[in-house]
């Protein structure tokens, strides 16, 4: 099916050769930090993760996320959501090779990666989370091909791959687990030694993912034939408000336990971010920012009259993408060194050549979903799946456009 | 003999199970190759106390970090990209939990001497993917340098800020006229911490700090009763750092 990748439009070979360029340039950054080392990072001995980590941490949940759109279909028969599901797992690819991505670019010694998997280290969380996460892809990947390939020649889907699917549902919730529990349990990093970590990260996984999703589905719409059925958005769109509210309450949370315990420990970190300690301010107005646009987005997306509004929808998707990833893609990893060990402040920002690196990722993320997709649409063109109708509806809505057009014509007709 | 597919079938697998279990069969059959120093000092556990009622002046720990680095040849960064085995720092930052503002201006004003603790239930050992950092018989948490992928988990797990990542060329941070011909030097990203002086133990000598600290450190079993290190902690008040986090420093600090 990849020769469907390789025939596009004029506008289609651009957009893959501007990301070729942008991979270009932020390999030229990464060739440098092989060369000389990690040094070309703004990170150091008191903040020893930085961006890297940080996007591997945002990112794992985009790919657990697809799994808010598989879980409906495949556990709850809700058919809606059927021609969409494949969407969701390309995006889980594309995820867990960029998760997989940002921990080569972050180690210092790339060579010995294989060390992971040549000594198992069961005690080592970080072996869990490379497990999984490789899992996950291979699930994906799978369990995606498969279907397509079954849907181009218009068969169902085999029955031996049930077991595949049900345990690839499950195992999106393992992903983002595991990765919380790369945090969780350090002894000494206040900010992470929560038991509710886990269950802040499926939170924000299950309403920032899906927005992503749902971000990229839209501009899917726009330069393909392939039109999400309004069900299957209306319900993802509830979902992400829904796990929205929850990933808020979840914070409030951790700020009561930390403040009404009055643990020195537990508030430090919180103080620091939303407050600033030892004079140092860094993080302060972007935490604001973060609360702000979280409550923007919440009340945007629990009112159905702003919900429902599609023009409204995708700038409501962009501040809850933004604010999430000031939470969980920036402010957490360095809120859990701060305070060091040593109870001071060390205040960390990427430098260009850590942006650049972590550019070239995303660049072949952008890279991956693209190709996927279109192969994707294109198959779902050629069996004629969720197609735009002339009216704007999708063939799966039951929307009788000829009816519509009519209606139109008489009103036209009138004037 | 007809040599038939089966045959070589055969014969290829008795073939690889030999060669699977010769190595190990010859490894268990002779003596190992490496012999122990007889002047080698050995312990159940090894354990410090540092007593900060005489080591207590920047200077002081200044010197002991200089012969501690300059024996491990431990680059010289400037920055918070900086390498260090052995250095010093206020009472707040040593003991963030057991300070109070109505502390004795004395201890107050004290400098802290600080390295890695060799906990008995190390953080650092139970977060690493590879096995790069690993807990001795005697206690000792050791690196494998050529073992380490550089990962840094080790660094978010330790509570106590006790270990070095080399960000950059460690070469280019020492003076290699200097260096140390008996101890290697590292590798660009891997981490790097004290290690008691397990290559010092291993000769028979006592760890550079203790050597150079005139006194002030002790080291020694912590498991036998009547060694020297049990007889001051007997003695004198000591404290460990960050008791809550549940890791049992080796390295006792006399108040």
């Amino acid at each position: 099916m990849l020769e469907l990748a390789l025939k596009g439009s004029k506008r289609y070979w651009m957009w893959i050769s501007f990301l070729i360029v942008l991979i270009g340039i932020g390999a030229l950054a990464y060739v440098n930090q092989l060369m000389v080392g990690l040094e070309t990072t703004g990170m150091s001995r008191d903040i020893s993760w930085g961006f890297y980590i940080s996007q591997l941490t945002y990112l794992v949940g985009l790919a657990a996320s697809g799994v808010m759109i598989v879980l409906p279909n495949y556990f709850h028969g809700y058919k809606a959501n059927k021609h969409m599901v494949i969407f969701g797992e390309f995006m889980a690819i594309a995820a867990c090779i960029m998760c997989l991505l940002f921990v080569v670019v972050d180690i210092g010694q790339p060579s010995r990666m294989m060390n992971m998997f040549l000594h198992p280290t069961p005690n080592s969380v970080l072996f869990w989370d490379a497990l999984v996460i490789n899992g996950y892809l291979f699930l994906n990947l799978f369990v995606g091909w498969t279907c397509l390939t079954a849907d181009r020649a218009h068969l169902s889907h085999p029955k031996w791959l049930k077991p595949f699917i049900y345990i690839s549902i499950i195992w999106a919730f393992s992903i983002h687990t595991v990765t919380a529990f790369l945090y969780q349990g350090l002894p000494g990093r206040h900010y992470w030694l929560t038991a509710i970590l886990a269950a802040r990260f499926l939170a924000s996984a299950f309403c920032a993912g899906p927005a992503i999703l749902t971000l990229v589905m839209l501009v899917t719409e726009r330069v393909t034939t392939f039109k999400m059925p309004k069900n299957a958005l209306k319900t993802l769109v509830k979902i992400i408000a829904y796990a929205m509210c929850v990933n808020m309450f979840f914070f409030a949370l951790e700020v009561f336990t930390a403040f009404y315990s009055n643990m020195p420990g537990h508030m430090h970190p919180l103080v620091y971010l939303f407050a600033g300690a030892h004079g140092h301010h860094e993080l302060v107005g972007l935490m604001w920012t973060f609360i702000g646009l979280a409550a923007i987005s919440i009340t945007l997306l629990v009112t159905p009259k702003f919900r429902n509004n599609m023009k409204l929808l995708p700038w409501t998707l962009v501040l809850l993408v933004i604010a999430t990833w000031i939470d969980k893609g920036l402010a957490l990893l360095i809120g859990g060194f701060n305070p060091t060990p040593f109870g001071t402040i060390t205040p960390y920002w990427p430098t260009g050549k850590e942006l650049l690196v972590s550019m070239m990722i995303y660049a072949i993320g952008a890279l991956i979903v693209t190709i996927l997709f279109k192969i994707a649409t294109e198959v779902k063109q050629e069996v004629g799946h969720s197609q735009k109708l002339p009216c704007g509806c999708s063939t799966e809505d039951g929307c009788n456009c000829a009816e519509a057009e009519e209606k139109t014509e008489e009103v036209l007709a009138e004037a | 003999m007809k040599n038939d597919r089966r045959t070589f079938i055969k014969l290829a697998g008795i073939a690889a199970a030999g060669i699977a279990v010769a190595p190990k069969a010859m490894a268990s059959s002779g003596q190992s190759p490496v012999k122990v120093n007889a002047n080698a000092v050995h312990a159940k556990h090894w354990a410090m106390v540092i007593d900060t009622t005489k080591l207590h002046t920047e200077e002081k720990i200044a010197k002991l970090a200089e012969v501690c680095h300059a024996i491990h040849n431990v680059p010289n960064v400037e920055g918070n990209k900086e390498v260090k085995w052995l250095w010093s720092d206020a009472y707040a930052h040593t003991f963030p939990e057991q300070e109070n503002p109505h502390l004795s201006e004395e201890v107050h004003q004290r400098t802290f001497p600080l390295l890695c603790n060799h906990c008995e239930n190390p953080p650092c050992v139970r977060v690493c993917p590879t096995k790069a950092t690993y807990q001795r018989p005697d206690g000792i948490v050791a690196m494998d340098y050529h073992r380490c992928i550089g990962c840094r988990y080790c660094m978010a797990g330790c509570p106590y800020g006790s270990r070095s990542f080399n960000w950059g060329e460690p070469r280019k941070n020492l003076d290699l006229e200097k260096l140390n011909p008996e101890f290697p030097t590292r590798m660009r990203g891997v981490v790097e911490k004290c290690n008691f002086c397990v290559e010092r133990l291993a000769i028979g000598k006592q760890p550079a700090c203790v050597e150079a600290s005139e006194g002030a450190i002790v080291f020694g079993d912590l498991r036998d009763p009547d060694s020297e290190v049990r007889q001051v902690l007997r003695e004198r008040f000591t404290i460990r750092r960050k008791p809550t986090a549940g890791t049992e420093p080796s390295v006792y600090y006399i108040i």
